[in-house]
C-alpha cells in the first residue's frame, strides 16, 4: 500500500473516531458545556489534560529544539512539566473547591471587581488566541506535508472537525475526544522512538537507550559521549553542556513553569473532576501522561541528531570520515528540500555536503527543527504505517490543544462577559446557545488567523506564557494564600506585572510585534542582565506580587464575606461558622 | 499584614507545600541548572552525566512523585482535621 493511501486511512480513521465521540457526548446544560458536568474521572482527566497541554509544538518542534540546542533545551523540559507542581499545590484543588466555571470568574469574585474580571478575560483571550494560531498552522502543515492537500484545505478540514465536537459537546465533547487524541498522539510519538532506540542502542526503552552504549555493546562508546565527540569534532558546541547564560536559563525555566500553571485552558480542566482530592491526584496523572512524551523527547532529539550527523558525515563504514555526496543524498533529504525546510548550498563547489559549526563553511544553510520528528521515521528507515501514524499524531496534538484553547475563549466570552457583566439575567438555555455561538465565532477567528498569520505568529508563545505568568498566576495564587489582598491591590498588581512584561517583550520585538519599531536589537548583548524576552515573565510575576502586596497593605482590607470565601476554598469540606 | 494563619490545618498544609517546593527547587534549579556542571562528573544509568540527567529526565520523574506524595499527605491531613468532603 502506498504511503499516501495509508496516511489517508489512518488519519481518516482517527477523524471518524473523534466524530463518533462527539455524537455520543453532547452537552445539554451550561454545566456540561463549561465543565463536563464535573463528572470526569481523575485519571481520564489526566489524559485529556495531557492532550490539551501537548500541542503541535510539543509533538513536532520540541524534540527538534532539543536536537539542535542539547542541554540548553532543558528549559522547555523542566519548564513545561515543573509548572504542574505549582498547579497541584497552589491552585487546582482550591479553584476546584470554589466550583465555578471559568478562571476570570474566580478572579472577579475573589477581588469583588468587574475590572479585575475583565483584565483576566483580556489576558485569557490574548494568551489563548495567540496560542491557537500556532495550532491552526500546525494542522495546515501536517495536512499539506502528509496528505499533499493544499494548506487551506487542511485548515478547513481541521476547523470542521473541531467545530463538530466543540460546538456540540463543549467541555464534555472536548474531554472525551482529547482522551482519544492522547492515545493516538502518545502511540505515534513512542513507536518511532522505540524503533530508533533499538536500532542505535539495542535498548527498547528510549529513556534508558539515551544513557546506553552504542549498539548495546559495552566495548563501544556511550551514545551521549559519541554525540558530544561527533559535534565537537565538527565545530559544534558539546551536546550535554550548557551554552547560554545561567541567569537566563534559570529565569526562562521559572517563567515557563509559572506560565504553565497560569494558563486558563489547563486550569479549567481541573474544574471537571468530582472532588477536591480528585483535583490533586488528577494533576499528578496529567503529569504522568505528559512525562511519557517529555522524557522520550530528549532521546528522540539526541538520537535524531546523531542519525543526521552520521548520514552526512559517517564515522564508520566505507565512507568513514567523508562528507556525503550531494548526488547520493537519500530520498527524505530530497523530499524535505522541496518543502524549503532543508537547504543545501555548495559553497566550496566539491559536490559534497559539508555540515559544520562554522557558519562561513557550513553548507547545510537551513535545517528546520520540525524536520527532526517528522522525518525521523524516514531517516531511520521505519515502515510506512509508522510514518502514517506520525501524521495522525501531529494532527491529534494540534486539534486537541486548539479545542481546549477555543473552549477557554468561548467560555470567557459567554460566561464572563455576557452572563457575568452584560446580561446577568440570561437563562441557562440562552447562555448555552450564546456559548455555542461564541465557540463558532472563536473557531472562525482562529481559522482566519491561520490563513492569514500575522507576522508575529512565531513569537507568540513568549507572549502567551509571559501573560499567564505575569498576570493570571500571581492573581490566583494570592487570592488563595494571602487573605489581605484586596481589589485595588490585585488590579494594580496584574496591570503592572503585565505592563512590564509586555514592554520588555515589545522593546526587543517591536511594539505590537511590528519589527521595525523595536527599540533595540533582540540580541543577548542588549538584554537586561542577559535575560531573553521569553524569560521575562518570571520578573513580571515578581513585580505583580510586590505591587499587589504593597498597594493592598495601604488600602482597606477586603470585606468580611470575601475573607469567608477565602477560608471556604482553603478546605475541601464545608466550613462551619 | 493581618493574621493569615488560618488554623492548624492550613499551617500543616503550608508546611507540606514548602517542603515539597524545596525538593521541586533543588532537583530542577539546583541539580538541573546551578550545580549541573559539577554533577556532570558523576555518571548514572550507564552514560548519563548526572547534571544533564536531572535537567532532561530526573527532575520530571521527581515532579511526578512529588505531586502524588502531596496529594496523599493532603488526603491524610483532611481526615486528621476532619475537613474532607462528605
Amino acid at each position: 500500500m502506498s504511503l499516501q493511501l495509508m496516511t489517508y486511512l489512518v488519519v481518516g480513521a482517527t477523524f471518524a473516531l473523534y466524530i463518533f465521540i462527539a455524537i455520543k457526548a453532547r452537552a445539554a446544560t451550561t454545566g456540561e458545556f463549561y465543565v463536563a458536568g464535573k463528572g470526569v474521572h481523575p485519571v481520564l482527566n489526566g489524559m485529556a489534560t495531557g492532550a490539551d497541554w501537548m500541542s503541535a509544538a510539543s509533538f513536532i518542534s520540541m524534540a527538534g529544539l532539543i536536537a539542535f540546542k542539547g542541554y540548553d533545551a532543558s528549559v522547555f523540559l523542566m519548564g513545561w512539566t515543573g509548572g504542574y507542581c505549582l498547579l497541584a499545590m497552589l491552585l487546582a484543588p482550591y479553584l476546584r473547591k470554589y466550583g465555578k466555571f471559568t478562571v476570570p470568574e474566580f478572579i472577579g469574585d475573589r477581588y469583588y471587581s468587574n475590572i479585575a474580571r475583565v483584565v483576566a478575560v483580556i489576558c485569557l483571550i490574548t494568551a489563548s488566541l495567540t496560542y491557537v494560531i500556532g495550532q491552526m498552522k500546525g494542522i495546515g502543515v501536517a495536512f499539506s506535508r502528509f496528505l499533499e492537500l493544499p494548506f487551506e484545505t487542511g485548515l478547513f478540514v481541521g476547523m470542521a472537525i473541531v467545530f463538530i465536537y466543540a460546538v456540540m459537546g463543549g467541555m464534555k465533547g472536548v474531554t472525551y475526544t482529547q482522551i482519544a487524541q492522547y492515545c493516538v498522539l502518545i502511540f505515534a510519538y513512542t513507536v518511532p522512538a522505540v524503533f530508533i532506540s533499538l536500532h542505535l542502542t539495542g535498548n527498547a526503552i528510549p529513556q534508558l537507550g539515551l544513557g546506553a552504549h552504542m549498539g548495546g555493546d559495552a566495548n563501544n562508546m556511550f551514545l551521549l559521549d559519541k554525540l558530544d565527540k561527533t559535534l565537537v569534532d565538527l565545530g559544534f558546541h558539546e551536546y550535554t553542556l550548557q551554552k547560554g547564560n545561567t541567569l537566563n536559563i534559570f529565569l526562562y525555566t521559572l517563567s515557563l513553569m509559572i506560565g504553565t500553571a497560569g494558563l486558563p485552558h489547563v486550569i479549567t480542566r481541573f474544574f471537571t473532576v468530582p472532588k477536591v482530592k480528585d483535583a490533586r491526584s488528577s494533576v499528578g496523572w496529567s503529569l504522568v501522561f505528559i512525562a511519557i512524551l517529555y522524557t522520550t523527547a530528549p532521546a528522540v532529539g539526541a538520537m535524531a541528531r546523531l542519525n543526521l550527523m552520521e548520514t552526512i558525515h559517517p564515522t564508520s563504514g566505507e565512507n568513514a570520515g567523508q562528507w556525503l555526496k550531494y548526488d547520493e543524498r537519500p530520498t527524505w533529504f530530497k523530499n524535505w528540500e522541496k518543502t524549503g525546510l532543508l537547504k543545501f548550498e555548495d559553497k566550496n563547489g566539491d559536490g559534497r555536503i559539508q555540515y559544520v559549526g562554522d557558519t562561513e563553511k557550513n553548507e547545510m544553510v537551513k535545517v528546520d527543527r520540525d524536520i527532526m520528528v517528522l522525518a525521523n521515521p524516514e531517516i531511520a528507515k521505519l515502515p510506512n504505517w509508522v510514518i502514517a501514524l506520525v501524521a495522525a499524531g501531529g494532527i491529534a496534538a494540534a486539534l486537541s490543544t486548539a479545542a481546549g484553547l477555543l473552549l477557554a475563549i468561548a467560555s470567557s466570552i459567554s460566561h464572563d462577559l455576557l452572563k457575568g457583566i452584560v446580561a446577568p439575567d440570561m437563562s441557562d438555555k440562552s447562555e448555552l446557545m450564546a456559548s455555542r455561538i461564541a465557540m463558532a465565532c472563536a473557531i472562525g477567528v482562529a481559522g482566519y488567523f491561520g490563513l492569514h498569520p500575522p507576522g508575529f505568529a512565531a513569537q507568540v508563545v513568549a507572549l502567551a506564557f509571559g501573560l499567564a505568568a505575569s498576570s493570571i498566576f500571581p492573581a490566583l495564587m494570592m487570592g488563595i494564600f494571602v487573605k489581605r489582598i484586596n481589589n485595588v491591590g490585585a488590579v494594580c498588581g496584574m496591570l503592572s506585572g503585565l505592563g512590564i512584561t509586555l514592554v520588555y517583550i515589545f522593546w526587543f520585538k517591536g511594539w505590537f510585534f511590528v519589527a521595525s519599531t523595536a527599540m533595540a536589537a533582540n540580541t543577548p548583548d542588549n538584554w537586561f542582565l542577559g535575560i531573553a524576552p521569553e524569560a521575562f515573565g518570571a520578573v513580571g510575576a515578581m513585580v505583580n506580587f510586590a505591587v499587589a502586596y504593597i498597594v493592598s497593605s495601604i488600602t482597606p482590607a477586603p470585606p468580611e464575606h470575601i475573607q469567608h470565601l477565602v477560608e471556604d476554598i482553603r478546605v475541601p469540606g464545608i466550613v462551619k461558622r | 499584614m493581618s493574621s493569615d494563619s488560618g488554623g492548624e490545618y492550613w499551617r500543616a498544609n503550608i508546611r507540606l507545600v514548602i517542603g515539597c517546593l524545596v525538593v521541586w527547587f533543588v532537583v530542577s534549579y539546583g541539580c538541573g541548572i546551578l550545580f549541573a556542571k559539577a554533577l556532570n562528573n558523576i555518571h548514572i544509568l550507564g552514560g548519563y552525566p548526572l547534571g544533564f540527567w536531572f535537567a532532561q529526565q530526573g527532575s520530571i520523574y521527581t515532579f511526578v512523585v512529588l505531586i502524588f506524595f502531596y496529594a496523599w499527605r493532603m488526603n491524610q491531613l483532611d481526615i486528621k482535621f476532619g475537613v474532607q468532603e462528605d
